[in-house]
């Protein structure tokens, strides 16, 4: 018998209602299963939905935007039926987040410390004094220099880089046991990058956590995640190990990101080489979603949109080239 | 911090020595002097002459703009032209303490009926309660104060008899609480007469902030985190959505101020308000240049107020 993964998230629909009637289905029908210990990353164009499938996931999407349907379940526990008072309690717990923005992600007003010890004595139920000393050793773990003083620091006083790495203490610090990471490193410099999803990784390990790294960034792709979904207009297309999604990449999509991804033995660097643009959630084309971007394109891709379905037994994909 | 606030001082000292030399200027420029108004044909006009020599009148004008600034600083206005033998800084401590409770009654109405109402707007935007919130608002700020208060003293003094219709506490005789409440019932209908366009603006104030920071990267983190609800709004949003508040309040001396000379004025309430209208009507000039003065420099004050406030509030200031 396996293991219950740590996550499953079972045809999960968030749907936004506009103001003109219009319906923007920002994630529709999404499976995503986590085990323990991994990091599954979920990459895709702009506008694909993952921010919004991550948001999902924490209960956190805002109006006009609800879930529409679907499981989410955490060992084996369904959040999406759980009260909000109960939610407040797998949050920051049981499931922390971190964003894309450290500038702003980060409430200006208070201290670092005051940040941190918040979530540790919401959850952890920790007395004030101990609050603060876990929250040095934290600030520690994360790699601050003199955490003491920095609990004492506002976060302007800190760079982006030093931002993001409070912004992982307070994710980490009630051990969760899945860390949902949206894009935590595009804001950085190049070199400052690397370090955090360095971190991402020690602490993972440390703390025996899974990730779910969400990014648009293929390199770092092949270099943190185990198992990679591929998104598009709010669908997953394809789903693999990491490095059969480099070596054997099926669904026209992934193919195109791949190749859009600058190499080291090629001079010109080919970014976009997908034509067109992601297409406005409440406008998907009928049939296949990607239909009108495919290189590949049959009559019967505009017609029907194709299921996800396993090529390999570790590998799925959705696209009538398979059939 | 202290770095910020010489700054700040650096500024309002100028505008003070500003306020001063316009204030001057009217005063020079107002016809007459105090033996102008003594017309007493049995004395010889050379003896005024003399007299102005004395007083300094005649001194080059720095000399006299120095020696009214010196005098200005210690408290001394001089004397009153309409109240013989009383000083105008007499007049004024007579009639301050009620601009006083008026301005701090209508600040007080102002905050705990506008920001509960901002707030709850902003968390229940397009609802019900904000569509009617918005119509207050706008009826706060478009009914001019003056029209306002008449029509209150019609409805609330004279035909439902709530309230006194003008004046402050006219018993004597009364002291302690029952004086306290007696005041209070004075204050009642200029004090909300005065803060009704504050209100409405405040209120306004008030839920556009929250309903931005409601919005903002920190808000989402902090409910990430597991925080409930409560926290999120009283401790990571008001936090934020009061820094402009707080600040505007130090403006709003200012306006209070000149908002309390019409006000007093329709309720004939005995502060600075009618003092300063009365003094125009009389020619007061020693008066109404130190009601002036008065206005001007707690304009300034209030403003550096503001600037030290938000200092306080806001750690990316503070830490400048
Ligand atoms: N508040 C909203 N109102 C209406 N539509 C929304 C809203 N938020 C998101 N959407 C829609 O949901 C779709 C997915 O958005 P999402 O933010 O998840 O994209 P993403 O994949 O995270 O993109 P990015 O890489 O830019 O972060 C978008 O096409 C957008 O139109
Ligand atoms: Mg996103």
């Amino acid at each position: 018998m396996t293991e219950t993964p740590v996550l499953e998230v079972k045809g999960l629909k968030t749907y936004f209602y506009l103001d003109d009637e219009k319906v923007a289905k920002a994630v529709d029908g999404v499976d995503i299963v986590i085990r323990r210990g991994e990091t599954v990353a979920l990459v895709g164009e702009s506008g694909s939905g993952k921010s919004i499938t991550s948001l999902s996931i924490m209960r956190l999407v805002d109006k006009p935007g609800r879930i529409e349907a679907g499981e989410i379940l955490y060992q084996g526990k369904d959040l999406a039926k759980l009260s909000e008072k109960e939610m407040t309690r797998v949050r920051g717990n049981d499931i922390a987040m971190i964003f894309q923005e450290p500038m702003t992600a980060l409430n200006p007003v208070f201290t670092i410390g005051n940040q941190i010890t918040e979530v540790l004595r919401k959850h952890m139920k920790l007395s004030k004094k101990e609050a603060f000393e876990r929250g040095v050793e934290l600030l520690k773990m994360v790699g601050f220099p003199r955490p003491r003083e920095t609990m004492h620091e506002y976060p302007h006083q800190l760079s982006g880089g030093m931002r993001q790495r409070a912004m992982i203490a307070m994710a980490i610090s009630c051990n969760p046991k899945l860390l949902v990471a949206d894009e935590p490193t595009t804001a950085l410099d190049v070199t400052i990058q690397a370090q955090i999803l360095d971190l991402l990784d020690e602490m993972k390990k440390k703390l025996d956590m899974s990730i779910l790294l969400i990014t648009h960034d293929l390199a770092v792709v092949s270099e943190y995640a185990d198992r990679v979904l591929v998104m598009y207009g709010g669908q997953i297309v394809e789903e693999a190990p990491t490095d059969k999604i480099f070596a054997d990449p099926q669904h026209p999509y992934t193919k195109g990101l791949l190749e859009s991804l600058p190499t080291l033995d090629k001079e010109t660097e080919r970014l976009g080489s997908i034509k067109g643009v992601v297409p406005p959630a409440y406008r998907f084309p009928k049939g296949c979603r990607f239909s009108d971007r495919c290189p590949y394109a049959m009559d019967k891709c505009q017609a029907i949109n194709p299921e996800l379905k396993h090529t390999t037994f570790d590998h799925k994909v959705r696209c009538h080239l398979y059939e | 911090m202290t770095k910020y606030i010489i700054r700040r001082l650096l500024v309002f000292f100028p505008m003070l020595f500003a306020l001063t030399i316009i204030v001057f200027t009217l005063l020079k420029l107002a016809p007459g002097d105090p033996y102008s108004q003594i017309m007493d044909p049995n004395i010889d006009a050379s003896v005024f002459e003399e007299m102005r020599k004395e007083q300094g009148l005649d001194d080059p004008i720095h000399k006299q703009y120095f020696r009214w600034v010196t005098s200005v600083v210690q408290g001394d206005f001089g004397e009153s032209f309409r109240h013989k033998g009383r000083t105008v800084a007499e007049l004024i401590w007579s009639r301050l303490p009620n601009t006083f409770y008026l301005g701090a009654f209508s600040v007080f109405i102002t905050i705990i009926v506008a920001l509960p109402i901002g707030i709850y707007s902003a968390r229940n935007p397009y609802s019900l309660f904000d569509y009617a919130a918005t119509g207050f608002g706008f009826f706060g700020l478009a009914v001019p104060n003056f029209l306002f208060g008449v029509v209150a003293i019609y409805l609330f003094a004279i035909k439902l008899g709530w309230f006194p219709a003008q004046g402050s506490v006219s018993q004597p005789g009364l002291a302690g609480f029952d004086l306290f409440l007696a005041k209070l019932h004075h204050l009642f209908l200029p004090g909300i007469t005065l803060g009704l366009s504050s209100t409405a603006a405040y209120m306004r104030y008030m839920r556009s902030e929250v309903l931005s920071v409601l919005g903002s990267d920190y808000i989402r983190t902090a409910r990430a985190k597991g925080l409930t609800e409560r926290t999120v709004l009283y401790k990571h949003t008001l936090r934020n959505a009061l820094i402009p508040i707080i600040t505007l309040l130090g403006f709003e001396i200012g306006t209070l101020l000149s908002g309390a000379v019409i006000t007093e004025n329709v309720f004939k309430f005995p502060g600075i308000g009618t003092l300063y209208i009365e003094s125009i009507g009389a020619r007061d000039y020693p008066v109404i240049m130190a009601i002036t003065l008065m206005l001007g420099f707690f304009t300034l004050l209030g403003n550096l107020i503001a600037d030290i406030l938000y200092a306080i509030v806001d750690p990316r200031i503070r830490y400048d």
